[in-house]
């Protein structure tokens, strides 16, 4: 901790009641987290039924949404089949959601006045609530299809008998640490990244007010810095978006399949 | 040495798996662009299993990141 002020970077992922108060345990609470959700909810809203006009000759907006569909059909085609489609709503939710939320959680302060741009995923109940519906579908098509066959995903095939035994443990354990790190994946991502950017942040003011001879030229290194972060920060937001939908698409195919 | 002092080089130590992802991560991109360099027609196809590999390798890189803030705000 710097001896010019103390660096919080936890602040900025604190839930705060908006209407309602924690008061006596009161699970009915508008929160920070709450109302970023609606946003990006209608943000993705507006962006979805402002494309799905099914002009004959599209426009830029309608080739933007489809394009986007057209991708996550893809992946989903390409690695459960053809019966993917019917899959298809879940991944699609969870990446375009994901994805709208990253990127709306790194919008600067001050471009909604007085609101702080709150990352819902930078919350592990967020992205571990969606892991856990990906697993809840892998483990219900799981059994749905293939009833108590479904147990044989976790013993390779063509394996010596002795290999059987000890690699199905070992599958068996990877199954189930699957939905923690699936979750985890986004959230620390999200998490990470704006910890670098608030600690960074918090630099350039310190270095400004030390009135040293190198502060100046610290506090610019640390606002290229933040520049080049905030970039990554972008690609890492579509590309945690990529990996969730990717992952789920995988995990779902090996349920459909069993290997 | 008083927790304090311990806390602080515990998590110093803990941040050192984030530079072993950070090679991971590397050694995933690089063969990817290798074998891509050879064989530039078929390297479109892999781009999925190029981003799950970079998944698996940045998740331990993530762990290490969550052992230190575990080590710096829980204890």
């Amino acid at each position: 901790m710097a001896a010019t002020g103390k660096i919080d970077p936890m602040h900025q992922f604190v839930i705060e009641p908006i209407a309602g108060s924690f008061q006596g345990g009161n699970p009915f609470v508008f929160t920070n987290s709450a109302l970023w959700t609606l946003i990006v909810l209608a943000t993705i809203w507006l962006f979805m039924f402002g494309g799905m006009k099914r002009e004959l000759i599209p426009g830029r907006w309608q080739v933007a949404v489809e394009g986007l569909i057209g991708f996550v059909d893809d992946m989903v085609n390409v690695s459960i089949g053809p019966d993917g489609k019917r899959y298809l709503p879940w991944v699609f939710t969870a990446f375009i959601f994901l994805l709208f939320a990253n990127l709306m959680g790194n919008m600067p302060f001050g471009v909604v006045a007085a609101a702080h741009p709150f990352t819902v995923t930078s919350q592990f109940t967020f992205t571990g609530v969606m892991s856990l519906i990906t697993f809840a579908i892998v483990l219900g098509v799981g059994f749905w299809k293939h009833g108590l066959h479904f147990f044989s995903l976790f013993v390779p095939k063509d394996a010596p008998l002795i290999f059987k035994f000890a690699i199905a443990p070992i599958e068996l354990l990877s199954f189930l640490v699957r939905p923690f790190s699936l979750g985890l994946r986004p959230f620390i991502a999200m998490f990470a990244g704006h910890v670098l950017l608030d600690v960074f942040g918090n630099f350039v003011v310190q270095a400004l007010n030390s009135h040293s001879a190198g502060g100046i030229g610290i506090s610019i290194l640390c606002f290229f810095f933040i520049v080049f972060v905030s970039m990554i920060e972008l690609l890492v937001a579509a590309i945690q978006a990529y990996v969730f939908a990717i992952l789920t698409s995988l995990y779902i195919s090996e349920a459909v399949h069993l290997h | 040495m008083d927790v304090a002092s311990a806390k602080l080089i515990g998590a110093g130590l803990a941040a050192i798996g984030v530079g072993a992802a950070a090679a991971g991560v590397g050694f995933v991109f690089g063969s990817f662009l290798q074998s891509a360099i050879r064989n530039p027609a078929a390297a479109d196809g892999q781009q999925g299993r190029l981003y799950i590999g970079f998944a698996a390798a940045e998740l331990l890189g993530l762990m290490a990141f969550v052992v230190a803030m575990l080590i710096l705000f829980a204890f």
